[in-house]
């Protein structure tokens, strides 16, 4: 019988990257014990390495811009499939939650009368974003974790959940191993908030790290709760091509902010050539307009460049495939040609983008104050996620909270960028205060230990199967591959039903995963655990991905290249059927309030 | 560059351990994390690495690479020398817990230690402050910081003296200034600097900038303005007279 220690809490909090930590700081204040457990180390999780910034209509740059501003611009992003009800929380409380940051010691870029500055992104009508230079997502955590370390939250560092514990239906705390010695343990806990981020790792080319392997969506979907909009996986137009090593590590939107323009092999600025009819309205004609744009003309509309970024991501691809890409497989990303309008353009170039400066300049050799970047589309973002209450973020499952990325619903079917460091500060918040009112309401569920001992059980078998059973990397290797092939950019049916056959084939060699050694800090063992999760998330995206018949937003399928007024009404549902099998359901939207309904038509 | 490098790696636990060979083809553009991760999947599945981002901005893959505290990451193999086996070890300033893998939690102890910030009263009825950029640079340098306590590592008070319960490093003090410099920071942590986290072991030899990945000034802009900022309330001799008074 495997050996466990027990460490209970009130709220149990997994994952600490910038709504873990909200969520922690905001339940520890309501008096009641929090535990925090992460992947890795505090302060590492990939909320650091949010680039451009926080979206929050305060209106400092712009005073046009209210929350209906903000509501309508996500709405619009989201091609409408958007939790509604979300989206206008978000809207509404962004601002006071980046205010909070600020007292709480963050220091963002200012304006010239001393407030918080805001700029451009891609989506948002006005100068939406606070930010600091293009680190402002290391901002963000730092302020939370140097907040929360002093609030009385415990952090379990370099722990990984492996199940949750199940009572009657309800959530009882969860199951793992730290990483350090391999030992198990059982976190009782009346309340639960998944915060474990995103999916990259299914991928191939993407900008996240080894720990983004869809852990909350599939211990979610494992205990019987909703997921919703899971073919939504964005792919951001602008990651790193070259070198091969760094390919897919992401070249932050802020670029194309601070005036930086999208050329093809012939120097043409080929986002020019298709502007969407939901966004011609808004849409530099001339690329002088769209300078003056980013430069700060009120009066001036955005360019191309800065349109939402499944659309971006697409005209890229298809830029490449045309046979106008660069040399290395992307297409080209200038900024230094700024030095034609500012004097002393590095230095402006340095300042507003030191990290991208360094980024190119350590990584592939190039500086990108005197010539282009080569960029590409990478895997970015989950939309899709575990189905929520938009008020308290509660999952289908009693006790279950999720906020940030492993969530869904405030995107619809495409993020705009900024509304992802917004999200986790509002909804971390919101998950926490109910997660503690939840622990304060409700009794500690029981914790049955046949559960625990089989997950216990499951995790040793690889040592059994030892060096002679499957090799994990190989697999997990072979998955990615797959999904980028197979499921990426532009998806069609016979190709997604292969894509299927390869995950089950993949299940299969999964669960004969052999590793050797011992269970102190062994990275093969870890990758071999995994799988199962890597190997839910990427059926469940499939299926979902096969069932939505139309392009939209994130999802663009080559046999269904236009968006379907049937499917405009209706999301698509992932859970665990009675017998073990996964049940995707198509499912009306709510339709959505009519004052909202008034706000979006508008700011048409 | 397509041909093969020999990477010479720490291998072993607190109980001891010994540097092992392994050859791996290399292409180019590969940093050293790159090769290591190659012989992981395909030599040594159970090596033990820690990295998160792979882009130099989580500060996760520190180690010391051909002797140099460096980011594995962000250490391009075009850089070394590769007619030389590569020599990949741990931190050596922190206990080891496996291979490549050392135990940071002291540092994540000793923020704790520091007094945390506290801000002056709003500015405005809103609740908001009103904070100038040019007042703001000079902590957002410190503030750039990725906690991969490569500082911490070649400080010779922690490295070589092993001064971890008197002494808060380096990291600790561009973590301190940062409050001090803060425009809205109104406590008062120049004390305990000095009596607590011994700012007057550090020598100045300046270790520390030179293997910052962020290029933080650790030495000039942080350490020796908070060393004249204690000189300032504890030694002025004119303070001094005035305190006599």
């Amino acid at each position: 019988m495997p050996e466990y220690q027990t460490h209970p809490y009130d709220v149990l909090i997994i994952g600490a990257g910038g709504a873990g930590l909200r969520a922690a700081v905001e339940a520890a204040a309501s008096g009641v014990k929090v535990g925090v457990v992460c992947k890795s180390l505090l302060g590492k999780a990939h909320t650091v390495m949010a680039e451009g910034g926080v979206a929050a209509a305060l209106g400092n740059v712009d005073d046009r811009d209210n929350w209906k501003v903000h509501f309508s611009d996500t709405m619009r992003g989201g091609q409408y499939l958007n939790n509604w009800r979300m989206a206008e929380l978000h809207a509404q409380e962004a601002p006071a939650r980046v205010r909070e940051l600020e007292a709480w010691g963050a220091l963002f870029d200012r304006t010239t009368d001393g407030k918080i500055l805001q700029r451009n992104f891609g989506g948002h009508r006005y100068p939406r974003l606070a930010h600091v230079g293009d680190r402002t997502g290391l901002e963000m955590i730092r302020t939370l974790q140097d907040h929360g370390i002093h609030s009385g939250m415990d952090v379990h560092m370099e722990c990984t959940v492996l199940s949750l514990v199940m009572d009657s239906g309800r959530v009882a705390g969860a199951f793992g191993y730290d990483r350090e010695k391999g030992h198990f343990i059982l976190w009782p806990a009346k309340a639960v908030v998944l915060a474990t981020g995103g999916i990259g790792r299914a991928f191939k080319v993407t900008s996240n790290s080894w720990e983004y392997t869809g852990d909350g969506h599939s211990l979610a979907y494992r205990a019987g709760a909703e997921l919703l909009d899971m073919e939504f996986v964005q792919f951001h137009p602008t990651g790193m091509v070259w070198p091969m090593s760094v390919r897919g590590i992401l070249v932050t939107e802020g670029v194309r902010g601070e005036g930086g323009v999208l050329r093809n092999s012939e120097g043409k600025r080929f986002m020019f050539d298709d502007i969407p009819d939901l966004y011609k309205a808004q849409t530099a004609d001339s690329e002088e307009e769209g300078w003056r744009y980013t430069q700060g003309d009120k009066n001036a509309r955005r360019p191309p460049e800065l349109l939402t970024r499944d659309h971006v991501a697409r005209c890229i691809n298809r830029e490449v495939k045309a046979g106008r890409g660069s040399p290395h497989g992307g297409v080209f990303l200038d900024i230094a040609w700024i030095k034609q309008h500012i004097p002393k353009a590095a230095d402006h170039i340095k300042r507003k983008l030191p990290s991208m400066y360094h980024q190119f300049k350590q990584l592939a050799d190039i500086d990108i104050t005197a010539v282009p970047m080569e960029v590409g589309p990478t895997t970015h973002y989950m939309m899709g996620g575990v189905r929520v209450d938009g008020d308290t973020q509660m999952s289908t499952v009693p006790g279950l909270f999720a906020a940030g990325e492993v969530a869904a619903g405030l995107h619809g079917a495409n993020r705009l960028g900024g509304n992802s460091l917004s999200d986790l500060l509002v909804f971390g918040k919101r998950a926490g205060e109910f997660a503690a009112k939840f622990a304060n309401e409700n009794p500690a569920g029981a914790i049955d230990d046949a559960q625990i001992q089989d997950t216990a059980k499951t995790a040793l078998e690889p040592f059994d199967r030892g060096p002679a059973g499957e090799n994990p990397y190989q697999i997990q290797y072979e998955l990615q591959d797959n999904m980028q092939e197979l499921v990426g950019i532009v998806r069609l049916e016979s190709e997604m039903q292969l894509a299927l056959e390869v995950v089950a084939g993949l299940k299969k060699r999964a669960v004969r995963a052999g590793i050797a050694g011992h269970r102190q800090y062994n990275n093969g063992w870890h990758t071999a655990m995994d799988l199962e999760n890597l190997l839910t998330i990427s059926e469940a995206i499939t299926r979902a991905a096969l069932m939505r018949k139309e392009s939209r937003g994130a999802q663009f399928r080559d046999d269904y290249p236009e968006k379907s007024a049937d499917w405009a009404k209706h999301n698509i549902i992932v859970r665990k059927g009675d017998t073990g099998e996964m049940v995707v359901e198509k499912r009306p939207t709510t339709p959505v309030r009519d004052d909202l309904q008034q706000i979006i038509g508008e700011f048409k | 560059m397509s041909n093969q490098a020999m990477f010479r790696i720490w291998r072993g636990d607190s109980s001891g351990g010994a540097l092992q060979d392994y050859k791996t083809p290399v292409d180019e553009g590969m940093v050293v994390l790159d090769a290591i991760h190659r012989i992981q999947a395909e030599q040594a599945p159970d090596l033990a690495v820690r990295w998160n981002c792979k882009a130099g901005k989580c500060g996760s893959c520190s180690a010391e690479i051909n002797g140099m505290p460096r980011l594995m990451c962000m250490t391009r193999l075009n850089q070394l020398n590769l007619d030389m086996p590569v020599i990949v070890e741990p931190m050596h300033a922190f206990p080891l817990i496996r291979d490549l893998v050392t135990d940071v939690s002291w540092n994540f102890e000793v923020k704790k230690t520091i007094k945390p910030f506290k801000p002056r009263s709003p500015d405005a009825a809103d609740g908001t402050w009103r904070m100038q950029q040019e007042d703001v640079d000079r902590v957002q340098e410190f503030r750039k910081c990725i906690e991969c306590f490569l500082c911490q590592d070649v400080c010779h008070v922690l490295r070589e003296h092993h001064k971890h319960d008197e002494f808060i490093g380096p990291r600790y003090f561009v973590y301190a200034a940062a409050l001090e410099m803060h425009p809205l920071d109104v406590e008062d942590r120049v004390k305990d600097l000095k009596d607590k986290h011994n700012l007057g072991y550090c020598n100045i030899t300046t270790c520390c900038r030179q293997v910052c990945p962020e290029s933080i000034t650790i030495t000039e802009n942080a350490i020796i303005p908070l060393k004249e900022r204690v000189v300032d309330q504890f030694f002025d001799p004119l303070k001094r007279f005035f305190r006599i008074l």
